[in-house]
């Protein structure tokens, strides 16, 4: 899911100008890292090592096309504003667009994209500050996003995160815990994890909120009377999406790399080598 | 019982509203607003421009012409004015500090006297007359920077956080370091136990002179030894010439009513009247007799008596003055040093400490700059009235002579000299023949940090080669007032210091009234005063910086009532005054480079300083010096420090304690102060830490991007730490930050981590951890030439290329490509190995003038618009990009071009990272996320450090920071690590527990490659680390063949000069032992310098072409290859009369 389901990132940009603090490099980075909102279906794999190819003028033709490629545009001017009040310190209101925010990339649609490219493309995440401006300062660039891996950079992976635990178990070993000494056992856990019953013992409800803190084990008292483990057969998985695709959709599809995986090393003949 | 007792008490005491001053601390933001980390050296400037000066002057007032009696020229006043530029045509001739660092300007401000001279007849007076230019210290009185706010800084593009006390010399900015000396006009008694003598000596320094004079044991007998004295004299005789002709006299004043030391004493009586001097007269006749004399030309010579007596008023302890040759006080002095040896003779532990703070003197930039200032000031006066003198030697003049004329004539001097001396560091005085190099240092912009911790520094006299480990040493003395962990490691270690944090230096204040106060207090003053009364028991001297001006009887009565003026501000906070019993002595000192530093208060067992203060304090009612003024706090120099009973904590208090201690951690500096929960560390781990963090990468100042610097490393994302101690914020690291907290797993992964190495999480590299910028300047002057040439910029070549279908480009050449129509770089460009971003070319002919009077260009020359190309390149691996370009004129009117290239660098495998532990590692091995553990919370370490760091360097603060900054993040709060104080342990683990985490920091990690979970528990969470400033871009260098040098035609050596990687002496050894003699030959000779030379084997000389010429024949003459290098040597000691002769034999024989 981290490295090697493809998603879409801005790659390349072409800055015309940008006379704000942030360096173009930086800039640039910063683009590379917001998540964009597309299908990564939609788009074929582009790819830089490929041949030239030219046009019928006999120019060199860019790799970069409708199938290929999303383009965004950045154009903001930072300027005073003229209804501010007079004592206001707030650049946000003394300037207008005095912060550049992701939202302000727009989509610029190339060939027969339209047709196949909808929900046009857009940021996952509008309010991502790109950039500070101040009066006179300006940015003006496009920038190209492209069909990528998370091996490759991390802007190209689908999930912010993605990771899964085992589900905890806890055991009460022996006689039950009761009063005093149950409502302390309930503390050493995450509210939830342990109920009392009207008898005033004290019982697992729900091991699958404990966090393991092991806090249980650092007191004398219950010292033998539970062991905490782990199902090791149970994974639960937690991933966090970027926006473009949804966590099913992706951790559906990373089963599937995954199958794909397995069955070409399934049909690896090791006779042959191939 | 008793320890269940104790937190019980604490308990009732912490609760006690009366006692406890909780927020105290506050008093140091106080002290810092006030004074702040760099207040010495402005204070110090701002005394001697605003006082030093004025006294400067007022010492050399007149000049009077040797011919022409009635001409004076007298100075009235001195004054120093604002900076101001010098260009002609300016709008406005202010400038400003960062005009000056762009411009490669000085920041000067002109030097303006007024003066009465006689013109004629007539006396004229002339005011604001501009003698020269004086650097001027930023931020101090003078500057434009003083009490601006943050936004008019900001229009100056100006850092309001910059600490200035530094100076802007030709662009650069140049600090004067702190210069550490023993004090001056103060006694020091030693003892060399393998000689067996005991010393008294004491270094006399007066404006005029300084010299240094002795009394010590020879042969059991007491002597009297200057460098203006070809011998040693006994002391008796010395005593007799200062008029205290009676031996008994003598006795009561050296010995008093002591019988030892009147026994140990009495043996030098013997020799004063076996040399047969009985009278003062004899006394001095004798002295003057062994005076060394240098007089100087047409002086006339002096008799043996007046000898001695001009030696004994102005050389002997030349700091005493001598007024109608009344030698008393000096023969008091005088007495008072041998008495001091008879003490140390009779009990060897009454010698003195030269390490101890308290005898130590710091000298700051304002004394310097005074020095030197005083030392032009007089060179200019003679120079102008050696001019003056030409002039007026003339018998007939046709007009009226005006003085003034001549004095702009030298005005440069003092500017030059001043300028000189900062720029290059070497201070020559030649009055005191003082003879400095390395005063000044360019300041570090690498970090904030080090910038500040530059402008703490203090640097020793002493000879950093010596192997003494006493001046080395930490000084139990240096508590509170120097930095215990900051100093370098290796040469320069324990001599090389820092500030503590609460810290302050004293400068000159007034003797006079302080005299007088004495006076009026009680003490029988000096003059009248015998042997007898001097040194009879119970009584007590009392010195003035060292000068006796009375006794006093009553010595603890008259102390504490001088405190009680000092308190009440009757007499400068700076001045210090202490008992010492050892030598039943009172000392005042009022003279400057103390070190002293604040305490509060406490009489009757409470201290002065109540919460009521303090709440006045924090709502601004009421101001450090507020404090000081009401008698609440006071400032303490290390001698009266002796004097005292410091608590360091309130309730430590009791009825015995003077002082109480305002903040513990101030012990430490500002750059020690970065480091959470030092007070854990191992001290050497600190001492790293110090000198570390001032590599650390960072941002340096808010106006960072506005500066062109030779280098500046940047940090593209610095963030302030999750633990933050007090310090911290006090100094602004938390606003210009040098580091990235990062989540840590203490495990050991892949063996690229071992000894020391880190692995790096490539998803956090590719998000902006660790990233950093390169900044680097190239300067271009575009001279100009007398003979009306100059340098030029060169547009771009083209060439033309032909492209698909024979369609034609025109396109600039390769190492042209980034250029632009004027010839230099455009903004933004990337530019890479070998090509051009300032296109310069020179005249050929720049020298002589070569429009012959009719015009023709003279034959085999090359004419006047014959430019050769000497264009700029780009040199480095890696690409760059051009960041700006700068065109501006320097102080010579000569357009000045800067070019300011950038890089953007990612972390690489070998890029050094460090903690704030001392614990620094490089990178190992890049890893993906997915390989790398994760916790059950889905959380990857960005760092993972290997365990091994821990036990044998015993960094536990570093633990400690991590726990606390887990909790920190958890909470979503930042913590403290303050030394001797911070965010408690246990607290931080009673939130980890909250949060669902262990409360040991350990979280149970699952493999990032089995996907498994780890066998152990992991300990995890964030630590600030800094990215230092040492890269593998910057050094790794290899080379298959190259330049060689010109002389031994061996491979250059060094990466900047693309040099050869030596196969050293002891590489040599290994092949030898190995036996590869052919792997010796192609290594050594042919890969490196081989070279066929011509031998003669009749007379084993080189020859040429075949031919031997001392032979002369070519019959024995054989060809051989040897090393460039032999053959070169063979030359030159044929050089130097030494023949050396090659022997050669058949191999196969």
């Amino acid at each position: 899911m981290i490295a090697e389901i493809p998603s879409v990132a801005i790659d390349k940009v072409n800055i015309w100008n940008n006379t704000s603090l942030i360096h173009d490099e930086v800039l640039a980075s910063r683009l590379g890292l917001i998540p964009i909102q597309i299908c990564p279906d939609w788009l074929a794999w582009y790819n830089e090592a490929g041949p030239v190819t030219y046009d019928s003028e006999g120019n060199p033709e860019s790799k970069f096309n409708s199938s290929n490629t999303v383009e965004f545009s950045l154009q903001v001017k930072c300027e005073r504003n003229p209804d501010a009040p007079k004592d206001c310190k707030d650049p946000n209101i003394l300037y207008q667009h005095a912060t550049v925010y992701a939202s302000d990339l727009k989509y610029v649609p190339h060939g027969d994209q339209p047709s196949f490219m909808n929900p046009a493309p857009t940021v996952s995440n509008p309010d991502i500050i790109v950039a500070k401006l101040r009066p006179g300062q300006e940015i003006t660039l496009s920038a190209y996003a492209i069909l990528g891996i998370g091996a490759d950079h991390a802007k190209f992976s689908p999930v912010a995160t993605a990771s899964y635990r085992m589900l905890p178990v806890i055991d009460i070993i022996g006689e039950p815990i009761k009063g005093d000494l149950a409502k302390k056992f309930q503390k050493c856990f995450p509210s939830g994890v342990v109920g009392i019953n009207s008898k005033g013992e004290a019982y697992i409800a729900d091991a699958r909120k404990d966090t393991v803190s092991r806090e249980v084990l650092r007191h004398e008292e219950f010292n033998g009377r539970v062991k905490l483990g782990r199902r090791r057969d149970h994974f639960i998985f937690n991933i966090e999406s970027t926006g473009a695709m949804q966590p099913d959709e992706i951790f559906v599809k990373s089963v599937k790399h995954l199958q794909n995986k397995a069955e070409e090393l399934l049909s690896y003949d090791l006779a042959t080598s191939t | 019982m008793n320890e269940l007792m104790k937190p019980m008490y604490k308990g009732r005491a912490l609760t006690d509203a009366v006692n406890t001053v909780e927020d105290k601390w506050n008093l140091l933001p106080a002290f810092l607003k006030v004074k702040g980390l760099v207040k010495q050296h402005l204070d110090s400037f701002n005394y001697f421009i605003e006082t030093d000066l004025k006294k400067i002057v007022k010492a050399n007032e007149k000049i009077l012409s040797d011919v022409d009696p009635e001409f004076y020229l007298k100075y009235l006043d001195i004054k120093v004015g604002t900076p101001q530029r010098k260009d002609v045509h300016s709008f406005s001739n202010d400038i400003t500090p960062h005009e000056c660092r762009l411009r490669d300007l000085t920041y000067a401000a002109p030097i303006f006297v007024d003066v009465e001279y006689t013109r004629g007849k007539k006396i004229v007076v002339h005011r604001n007359l501009e003698i020269g230019r004086m650097p001027i210290m930023l931020r101090s009185s003078k500057c434009v920077l003083t009490n601006k706010t943050e936004e008019e800084m900001a229009k100056l593009d100006e850092c309001p956080l910059d600490p200035g006390g530094y100076f802007i010399v030709n662009g650069t900015e140049k600090v004067i370091l702190v210069q550490e000396q023993l004090s001056k006009n103060r006694i020091i008694v030693e003892t060399d136990e393998k000689k067996g003598i005991v010393q008294a000596s004491v270094t006399s320094s007066t404006h005029e002179r300084k010299s240094k004079t002795y009394v010590l044991t020879k042969n059991g007998k007491i002597y009297l030894k200057h460098n203006s004295v070809s011998e040693e004299i006994p002391i008796v005789l010395v005593l007799k010439a200062a008029g205290i002709v009676t031996d008994h006299e003598i006795m009561e004043l050296v010995a008093g009513p002591d019988a030892t030391y009147q026994e140990s004493f009495a043996i030098n009586f013997e020799e004063c009247s076996k040399l047969g001097v009985q009278t003062q007269q004899q006394a001095l006749e004798y002295l003057g007799s062994k005076v060394k004399t240098v007089r100087r030309l047409n002086a006339p010579k002096l008799t043996a008596l007046q000898e001695g007596m001009e030696a004994l008023a102005t050389t002997i302890i030349a700091h005493i003055s001598v007024h109608d040759l009344d030698f008393r006080e000096k023969a008091l002095y005088m007495a008072i040093m041998t008495r001091r040896v008879l003490m140390a003779i009779a009990n060897p532990k009454m010698v003195d400490d030269r390490d101890y703070v308290g005898n130590k003197r710091l000298e700051l930039a304002g004394q310097l700059m005074s020095l030197l200032f005083e030392d032009l000031f007089k060179k200019f006066n003679s120079d102008f009235k050696a001019n003056i003198d030409k002039v007026l030697k003339k018998p007939n003049r046709t007009n009226e002579f005006d003085a003034l004329l001549n004095i702009t004539i030298h005005s440069s001097n003092i500017t030059m000299g001043m300028n000189r001396a900062i720029s290059t560091g070497n201070w020559s005085l030649k009055r005191f023949k003082m003879e400095r190099a390395g005063v000044t240092h360019v300041l570090s912009r690498l970090s904030y940090i080090s910038a500040l911790g530059m402008m703490t520094r203090i640097s020793s006299q002493f000879e950093k080669s010596r192997k003494v480990s006493g001046p080395r040493a930490l000084q139990p003395s240096q508590f509170g007032m120097l930095c215990t962990s900051d100093t370098p490691e290796g040469e320069a270690c324990g001599l090389v210091k820092n500030l503590a944090l609460m810290t302050h230096i004293t400068t000159d204040v007034e003797e006079d009234p302080i005299r007088k106060c004495c006076m009026v207090l009680g003490v029988e003053d000096i003059s009248i005063i015998g042997g007898h009364e001097l040194h009879s028991p119970g009584t007590y001297g009392v010195y003035l910086n060292g000068t006796p001006v009375g006794i006093t009887r009553f010595p603890s009565k008259f102390v504490k009532s001088f405190r009680q003026l000092r308190r009440t501000g009757k007499v400068s906070e700076f001045i210090s005054v202490y008992c010492n019993h050892h030598h039943n002595a009172v000392h005042i000192a009022t003279d400057g480079g103390r070190i002293c530093r604040p305490l509060i208060i406490v009489t009757n067992g409470q201290p002065l300083v109540k919460d009521h203060h303090l709440k006045k304090l924090l709502a601004g009612e009421m101001v450090f010096d507020d404090f000081l003024k009401e008698g609440l706090v006071e400032y303490l120099d290390c001698n009266e420090e002796n004097d005292s009973y410091i608590a360091l904590y309130e309730p430590d208090v009791t009825s015995e304690t003077t002082h109480l201690e305002i903040e513990v951690f101030t012990v430490l500096g500002a750059v020690a102060g970065l480091i959470p929960y030092p007070h854990h560390n191992q001290s050497p781990r600190n001492t790293y830490q110090c000198a570390m963090g001032k590599q650390a990468i960072g941002a340096i100042a808010y106006n960072q991007l506005n500066r062109i610097d030779t280098l500046l490393y940047l940090m593209v994302y610095p963030q302030q730490p999750m633990v933050k101690t007090k310090t911290i914020e006090l100094i602004d690291y938390d606003k210009l930050p040098a580091g990235q907290n990062a989540t840590v797993a203490v495990m050991s992964y892949s063996g690229y981590d071992i000894e020391d190495a880190l692995v790096l999480n490539k998803s956090s590299i590719d998000r902006g951890f660790g990233r950093c910028q390169v900044m680097k300047k190239a300067t271009a002057v575009l001279k100009r030439y007398p003979n009306q040439t100059s340098d030029r910029l060169e547009g771009i070549s083209a060439e033309t290329k032909i492209g698909p279908k024979q369609k034609k480009f025109t396109v600039p050449i390769f190492q042209h490509e980034v250029l632009g129509p004027d010839g230099l770089a455009e903004v933004g460009a990337r530019i890479e190995t070998g090509q051009t971003y300032i296109n310069k070319s020179v005249p050929v002919n720049a020298g002589e003038n070569l429009i012959n009077p009719n015009g023709a260009i003279q034959n085999g020359q090359a004419g006047m618009d014959a430019y050769r190309p000497t264009p700029m390149n780009y040199k480095a691996p890696e690409p760059s990009y051009i960041d700006k370009v700068m065109l501006s004129s320097s102080e010579s009117e000569q357009p000045l071009v800067k070019v300011l290239l950038r890089q953007t660098r990612r972390p690489e495998l070998g890029d050094k990272f460090s903690s704030r532990h001392g614990q620094k590692g490089v990178c190992g091995i890049i890893v993906q996320q997915e390989d790398m553990p994760f916790s059950d919370s889905g959380v990857c370490p960005d760092i993972i450090m290997n365990p091994h760091g821990f036990p044998s360097r015993m960094t536990v603060g570093k633990m400690i920071e991590l726990v606390s900054g887990k909790a920190g993040v958890l909470d979503g709060s930042l913590q403290y690590g303050t030394c001797f104080g911070g965010s408690k342990l246990a607290d931080m683990s009673k939130i980890l527990v909250e949060k669902g985490y262990s409360y040991s920091g350990k979280d149970m990690l699952y493999s990032g490659i089995t996907g498994e979970c780890l066998q152990a528990y992991i300990f995890f969470g964030p630590i600030y680390y800094q990215k230092l400033k040492h890269m593998v871009m910057d050094k790794m260098h290899a080379r298959p063949r190259g330049p060689r040098a010109v002389l031994t035609r061996q491979p250059t050596e060094g990466r900047s000069r693309d040099g050869g990687l030596r196969l050293g002496e002891m590489e040599r050894d290994c092949v030898i032992a190995y036996g590869a003699s052919q792997l010796l030959l192609e290594r050594l000779m042919i890969s490196s310098d081989a070279f066929e030379v011509d031998v003669c084997q009749t007379c084993g000389l080189m020859g040429y072409n075949g031919w031997c010429p001392s032979c002369r024949t070519s019959e024995t003459v054989v060809k051989l290859t040897i090393p460039y290098a032999a053959k070169l040597l063979f030359q030159e000691l044929m050089a130097m009369n030494i023949a050396p002769r090659l022997k050669l034999d058949d191999v196969f024989k």
